[in-house]
C-alpha cells in the first residue's frame, strides 16, 4: 500500500463529487485515524442526519403554542417511526454539538487554530455558535414543560446584558415573556435563518481547509525535498475511510435513536416551574455559574470572556509554528494534564466550599452584590489563571505551551462545572449524587 | 491634443464621487431595508386597553392576616401582611424569570430554577436574584381587592408605602 502507482480507476460521479471537497491526491501522513479523529467529518454527517430528520419532522410539527406539544405527542404516538425520527434528530443534534466541541479541541492541542489556519479557526468558532443556536432554537419547539422554562431561564440571562438588556430580552422573546411570539421567531430561526447560515459557513470551513493544503501535519511527516511526505490516491484511500467512519457515525444516531427516547414532559405551563429547572445540557455550565455569581457576570461577563479567549487565542501564540502533534510536545502534554487537574480541584473545591455560603450571611453585607458575587470571584479566577501560566512559564513551557495550559485550565474548569449542573443538581438547585 | 490634459484630471475625480455616491445610497438603501426589518420584527403592544388587566380577588374579609394566596392566571400571589395590609406579589422571580411557588412551611417564596428566596414582603433573602418580587398595584374598592395585572412595578427592596390599607 501507499505511495507506489494505483491501477488506474475510472472515478464515479459519486467520487467527482467527492474530489470537489478533497484534492485528487493526499499526504500518507494524513490519513491515520488519530490525525483527525474523524471529528469534523462526524459533525458534517450529523449536519446530514439532521437536515434530513428535521425535514421528515417539519411535515408533521405545527409551529403554533396551541397545537405544537399535540402534533409533537401525535408523532411519537401514532406516525409510523415517529419517535423514531424524532429520537434521531435529538441525538445527532446533541452530537452535533458535542462534536463540534471536540472538533474544537483537536484543532487547538494540534495547533490547528495558528497561522495559516488562523482565518479557518474564526470561521469555526463562528460556526460553533451557530450549532449551539441551532440546538437552542430547537430545543423550545416541542412546547414541554422543559422547553418552555428551559427557554425561559435562558433567554431571561439577556436581561443582565448592561444598557441593551430588556430591549435584548424583548427581541428574543418577541414580548415580554415566552408567547406565540417566541415560538414564531425560534421555528423561522431553526428551520430556515440557521441552518442556511450554518450550510453556507460550512461550505466556506471546508474550502479553507482544502486551500491550506488539508489537515495539519506533524513537522517529521516528510521530508526536505516533500515536505508532506509521500502521497496517496484520494480514492479510494482517504474516501474509503471516510465512508466507513460516516456509517460508524450513522450507525450510533440509529442506535440511539432505537433504545432512548428523546425527553417529552407535560405539555407547558407557565404558572408552575418544574423543580428542578434546568437549561439543556451546552448550558448548565453558565446555569451553574449561575448558581454562584452576580448575574450580570455569570450570564454576560463570563460567557463573554471565555467567547474573546476563543477568538484570542491564534493571537496569543505569538506566531509561534505548530509542530502538528498532540499538544505540542510531551512536555506541553504534561503541563496541559497538570492544569486539568488543578482546574478539577480547585472547581469542585469551590462549587462544594461555596454550598453554605450562598445560603448565609454574606461575608461583607457592605460590598455591592456585583463586587461580592462578581467583581471579587472574577479577580481570584483571573489571578489561578495567572498563577498557572507562570508556573508553567517556569517549568520550561514554550510560549505555545503556556497558552494551551492557560486555555486547558479554564475549559476544564467549565467542563466541571457542568458537570456539576447536569449530574450533581436536585430539587433547589442544592448539590445531590447524581 | 492641447485640451486632454485639462479634462484628464477631471475624469477620475468624477468617477470618484460618482462611485461614492453609489457606496452612499447603497449604504443608504441597506440601512433602509434594516430599518424595515426591525421594525417589523418589533414586538407590538398588546391591545389590551386600559383595565383589561384587573384581577377581582374578593371581599377583604376573605383573606386572614399573615395569609398568601396564588392567583395563577394573574401570575401573582396575593399577600395580607400581619398588620392587615395588603401587597400583590408578582409570581416571576426577578433572577431569570421562573415562577416562584410559596411554601407554606418555610414561610418563603423559593425559586426552583437557580435557589433564589423571597420573603413573605417579597424581599430577597437569599441570592442570586439582587431584587424584590416586583408588584401589581391593588386597589380596594368597596370593600373589594382588585389587582391591576397589567402594570408591573419593580422595585428593589420592601418599603412600608408599597403597601395598601383598607
Amino acid at each position: 500500500m501507499g505511495a507506489g502507482p494505483a491501477p488506474e480507476r475510472k472515478p464515479s460521479g459519486f467520487s467527482h463529487l467527492v474530489l470537489h471537497l478533497h484534492p485528487r491526491l493526499v499526504p500518507a501522513a494524513a490519513l491515520p485515524f488519530q490525525r483527525t479523529c474523524g471529528l469534523g467529518g462526524a459533525a458534517a454527517v450529523l449536519f446530514l442526519v439532521l437536515a434530513v430528520t428535521g425535514a421528515l419532522l417539519l411535515v408533521v410539527y405545527e409551529p403554533s403554542p396551541e397545537r405544537a406539544y399535540g402534533t409533537v405527542v401525535r408523532l411519537v404516538d401514532e406516525i409510523p417511526f415517529g419517535a423514531f425520527v424524532r429520537n434521531a434528530h435529538h441525538w445527532a443534534a446533541n452530537g452535533l454539538v458535542l462534536v463540534t466541541l471536540l472538533h474544537l479541541l483537536r484543532v487547538f492541542y494540534r495547533g490547528g487554530h495558528l497561522p495559516p489556519r488562523k482565518g479557518n479557526w474564526f470561521v469555526g468558532v463562528a460556526l460553533l455558535l451557530l450549532v449551539v443556536a441551532c440546538a437552542f432554537t430547537g430545543y423550545l419547539l416541542p412546547w414541554d414543560q422543559l422547553a418552555y422554562w428551559a427557554v425561559t431561564i435562558s433567554t431571561g440571562m439577556l436581561e443582565y446584558v448592561p444598557a441593551a438588556g430588556a430591549t435584548m430580552l424583548r427581541a428574543a422573546r418577541g414580548g415580554p415573556d415566552i408567547g406565540p411570539a417566541t415560538l414564531a421567531r425560534f421555528f423561522v430561526l431553526h428551520v430556515a435563518i440557521l441552518p442556511i447560515a450554518l450550510l453556507l459557513l460550512l461550505a466556506f470551513h471546508f474550502w479553507l481547509v482544502r486551500k491550506v493544503g488539508g489537515v495539519i501535519l506533524p513537522a517529521d511527516a516528510g521530508d526536505e525535498a516533500s515536505p508532506r511526505g509521500p502521497l496517496v490516491l484520494t480514492s479510494p484511500h482517504l474516501t474509503q475511510r471516510e465512508g466507513a467512519a460516516a456509517l460508524v457515525v450513522l450507525a450510533a444516531v440509529m442506535l440511539l435513536a432505537a433504545v432512548r427516547n428523546a425527553p417529552l414532559l407535560a405539555q407547558a405551563n407557565p404558572g408552575m416551574s418544574p423543580n428542578p429547572a434546568k437549561a439543556p445540557w451546552y448550558f448548565m455550565g453558565v446555569q451553574e455559574l449561575l448558581v454562584h455569581l452576580h448575574p450580570a457576570f455569570g450570564a454576560v461577563a463570563v460567557p463573554l470572556l471565555a467567547l474573546v479567549l476563543l477568538v484570542l487565542l491564534p493571537a496569543l501564540g505569538g506566531g509561534e509554528r505548530p509542530s502538528g502533534r498532540w499538544f505540542g510536545s510531551p512536555r506541553g502534554a504534561r503541563l496541559a494534564m497538570a492544569a486539568t487537574s488543578l482546574a478539577v480541584v480547585v472547581t469542585v473545591a469551590a462549587v462544594v466550599a461555596n454550598e453554605p455560603l450562598r445560603r448565609a450571611r454574606p461575608w461583607f453585607p457592605g460590598l455591592p452584590p456585583a463586587v461580592r458575587g462578581g467583581v471579587i470571584p472574577l479577580a481570584v479566577a483571573v489571578i489561578l489563571v495567572a498563577v498557572v501560566a507562570w508556573v508553567s512559564r517556569r517549568r520550561g513551557g514554550s510560549r505555545l505551551e503556556v497558552v494551551q495550559a492557560a486555555f486547558t485550565f479554564v475549559a476544564a474548569s467549565f467542563v466541571v462545572l457542568t458537570v456539576v449542573g447536569v449530574f450533581f443538581r436536585g430539587q433547589g438547585m442544592a448539590l445531590v449524587m447524581p | 491634443m492641447s485640451t486632454a490634459p485639462s479634462i484628464e484630471p477631471s475624469v477620475p475625480a468624477r468617477r470618484d464621487f460618482l462611485g461614492r455616491l453609489g457606496k452612499g445610497l447603497g449604504i443608504l438603501a441597506a440601512a433602509e431595508i434594516l430599518a424595515v426589518v426591525v421594525a417589523y420584527l418589533a414586538p407590538t403592544r398588546g391591545g389590551a386597553g386600559r383595565g383589561a388587566g384587573i384581577v377581582v380577588a374578593g371581599p377583604v374579609g376573605e383573606f386572614t392576616p399573615a395569609s398568601v394566596r396564588p392567583f395563577p392566571a394573574g401570575k401573582f400571589y396575593l399577600v395580607r401582611l400581619s398588620d392587615g395590609g395588603f401587597l400583590a406579589l408578582s409570581s416571576k422571580c426577578t433572577h431569570l424569570g421562573c415562577t416562584v411557588p410559596w411554601s407554606q412551611k418555610e414561610q418563603t417564596f423559593p425559586c426552583p430554577c437557580h435557589a433564589s428566596t423571597f420573603d413573605l414582603k417579597g424581599d430577597v433573602l437569599a441570592p442570586p436574584a439582587t431584587r424584590a418580587l416586583d408588584l401589581f398595584p391593588v386597589v380596594i374598592e368597596g370593600g373589594i381587592v382588585k389587582v391591576d395585572t397589567s402594570r408591573r412595578i419593580e422595585r428593589a427592596r420592601f418599603e412600608p408605602a408599597q403597601v395598601t390599607y383598607l
